[in-house]
């Protein structure tokens, strides 16, 4: 289509802008993601292999003694325990009341209008930010709070809890405000998947005289899988590396019972100024982070 | 049998209903507290019985954060880091999704994947490396170091989003420039920008929340209160004024404030913002 009055040289410089254009336009994105990613990723391997770094750095070998350090301590292990227990309890809670919610708006037997309502209400929990939920928790968990003068008056609870500072109930404390404030996200992307559910697999299984619950669990679950798995993966590596909110609410708190990686390393680094020992505690999260990574790709590759 | 049938069904609607009023409790009753507390006096909102409205309506909360120079500091330094990092990301992101979207190359997918996979890279892996740059750089406790710091976190994203945004749009448009001897430069600026408003307010939004709500890095590489953010302030003032629990209320809901009009002007681009990426 080139007209042929344009000289040969022109339509050569034509062709070769065209082969480094998308180079250039990509330069900015690329120097960032270099400096301030793979660079950074890099230095964090070489301080977790460093006697001592940053501050008053010994560039000097220390092989693996940072990372046997980690690894022979139980805090490290109990962290280890809790940001399973803490990610696991809430993706599985998210994913559960996610459903239930997207499920219950997309019923035929409610009013659109008060659906539209809802809808909004709903999602209101992810609009918070983990420091706003951190404190709107320690408000209604407070011990002379809402929440224990509740469970009290209703003779639930005999005596006020103190949540966040009893060894006993803490973890559950904060990873139920997780729960709270990350259902949304699931629940956006089912009511989004459910629109997409070919309506003639309902009609197939009502002529087959299916129940409400097997279609739900034959028709409407199955489809929604891919969504679901993708989100819950998501969902997981997010979780995993929650600091705010645990901070902000027990800070790891008490005796350690509510110490997660993401704590635990912080306070390796900025309460201990031990980097080099909060590197490999770094590298380590990464590791896991870095794995879940690759099994997400490979499922996002496989749809 | 046709009596039962409608027994039946009015029962599971009513049950229906009983579900979503739980769900509505579940999800608001926490916010309305935050809220309601705001307005209260201290000793009100540890009332035995606790009131639902505020008996004693005050804004005294809300007077004393907002006549305290060091906390309306706070919000200016969140205002500004948020509008500068959500300029300069939507900028790079903008021209690294045309080039994934008009263009065919080498390393493409390598590229794009790369790109993707940083979304999911642990911050705090990167805040101590990121503490050692800013240190050496001398950018420890400076707008920069926020600055610089975010951009690795909201750029990935915003290059996934935008670029999902112009692949939208047909490609005919910008090839009639390049037809008429104009650059691919000028078809970026003169065609695609203008009519890609929607998918850059959606990548505005999100970056600007992210920045918003960042913590771990404001709290790690900056230290003097001029140099706080609102989330500092909020733990700030929660070790100052421990029994200041109106104050700290009234702060979360200035500080959720952006936010929640954000997503009531801008519901659509909102969620494209964070279901993006995600879903598909």
């Amino acid at each position: 289509m080139t007209p042929f009055f344009i000289p040969a040289r022109l339509r050569l410089s034509a062709r070769r802008k065209r082969t480094f254009a998308p180079y250039l336009y990509l330069t900015p994105s690329l120097l960032v993601v270099a400096m301030l990613m793979l660079l950074p990723m890099a230095m964090v391997v070489t301080y977790s292999f460093q006697r001592s770094a940053v501050l008053q750095p010994d560039n000097s070998f220390a092989g693996l003694m940072h990372y046997r350090e980690i690894f022979a301590d139980p805090v490290f292990w109990s962290s280890l325990w809790h940001t399973l227990y803490f990610t696991l309890a809430s993706v599985v809670m998210h994913m559960v009341i996610g459903l239930l919610f997207a499920l219950m708006l997309n019923s035929p037997r409610i009013n659109p209008a008060l659906r539209s309502v809802l809808r909004v209400l709903y999602i209101l929990p992810w609009l918070f930010t983990q420091v706003i939920i951190a404190v709107i928790w320690r408000l209604l968990l407070e011990p002379n709070g809402i929440v224990n003068s509740i469970l009290t008056s209703l003779g639930i609870i005999g005596s006020r809890i103190e949540w966040f500072s009893n060894p006993e109930t803490a973890l559950h404390a904060v990873t139920f405000a997780n729960i709270w404030a990350g259902y949304p996200i699931f629940m956006v992307s089912i009511l989004a998947g459910l629109q997409g559910i070919p309506k003639d697999l309902y009609e197939a299984a009502d002529i087959d005289g299916a129940t409400g619950p097997q279609k739900l669990f034959f028709i409407t679950i199955p489809q929604l899988m891919p969504i679901i798995v993708s989100i819950s993966l998501l969902d997981f590596i997010w979780t995993m590396q929650v600091f705010p909110l645990i901070w902000l609410t027990t800070g790891g708190g008490p005796i350690y019972a509510t110490e997660v990686l993401s704590t635990y390393t912080y306070k390796l680094a900025f309460a201990q100024y031990n980097l080099s020992q909060a590197s490999a505690s770094a590298v380590v999260i990464l590791l896991i982070a870095i794995g879940l990574t690759l099994f997400y790709i490979r499922h996002q590759k496989a749809r | 049998m046709r009596t039962r049938k409608t027994r039946k069904d009015r029962l599971v609607t009513v049950a229906l209903h009983i579900g979503l009023l739980a769900g509505l409790l579940f999800a608001a009753f926490p916010i309305y507290w935050m809220l309601g507390s705001s307005f209260k006096t201290n000793a009100e909102i540890f009332a035995l019985p606790p009131t639902i409205l505020p008996e004693v309506f005050t804004l005294e909360a809300y007077v004393a954060i907002l006549t305290d120079p060091v906390k309306l500091q706070f919000f200016f330094n969140s205002y500004l880091v948020a509008f500068v990092v959500t300029a300069l990301t939507v900028l790079i992101a903008l021209l690294a999704a045309y080039g994934f979207s008009r263009f065919e190359f080498r390393g493409k997918a390598v590229l794009n994947t790369l790109i993707i996979s940083t979304q999911t890279i642990p911050p705090i892996t990167l805040l101590i490396p990121f503490f050692g740059l800013v240190v050496s750089y001398g950018l420890f406790d400076t707008y920069m170091a926020l600055i610089l710091t975010y951009l690795v976190f909201t750029l990935p994203y915003a290059v996934l989003l935008m670029t999902g945004y112009l692949n939208t749009l047909p490609r005919d448009l910008d090839e009639a420039v390049a037809v008429d001897g104009g650059s691919s430069w000028t078809a970026l600026w003169r065609v695609l920008v203008p009519i890609s408003l929607p998918g850059i307010v959606a990548t505005s939004v999100y970056t600007f929340l992210l920045c918003w709500n960042e913590f771990l890095f404001a709290l790690t590489l900056t230290k003097s209160t001029d140099m706080r953010t609102v989330p500092i302030g909020i733990q700030l003032l929660m070790g100052q004024h421990a029994f200041e629990w109106n104050q700290m209320m009234a702060m979360s809901v200035l500080g959720s404030l952006p936010l929640l009009v954000i997503y009531l002007l801008a519901q659509r681009y909102f969620l494209a913002g964070m279901t993006a990426g995600s879903v598909k």
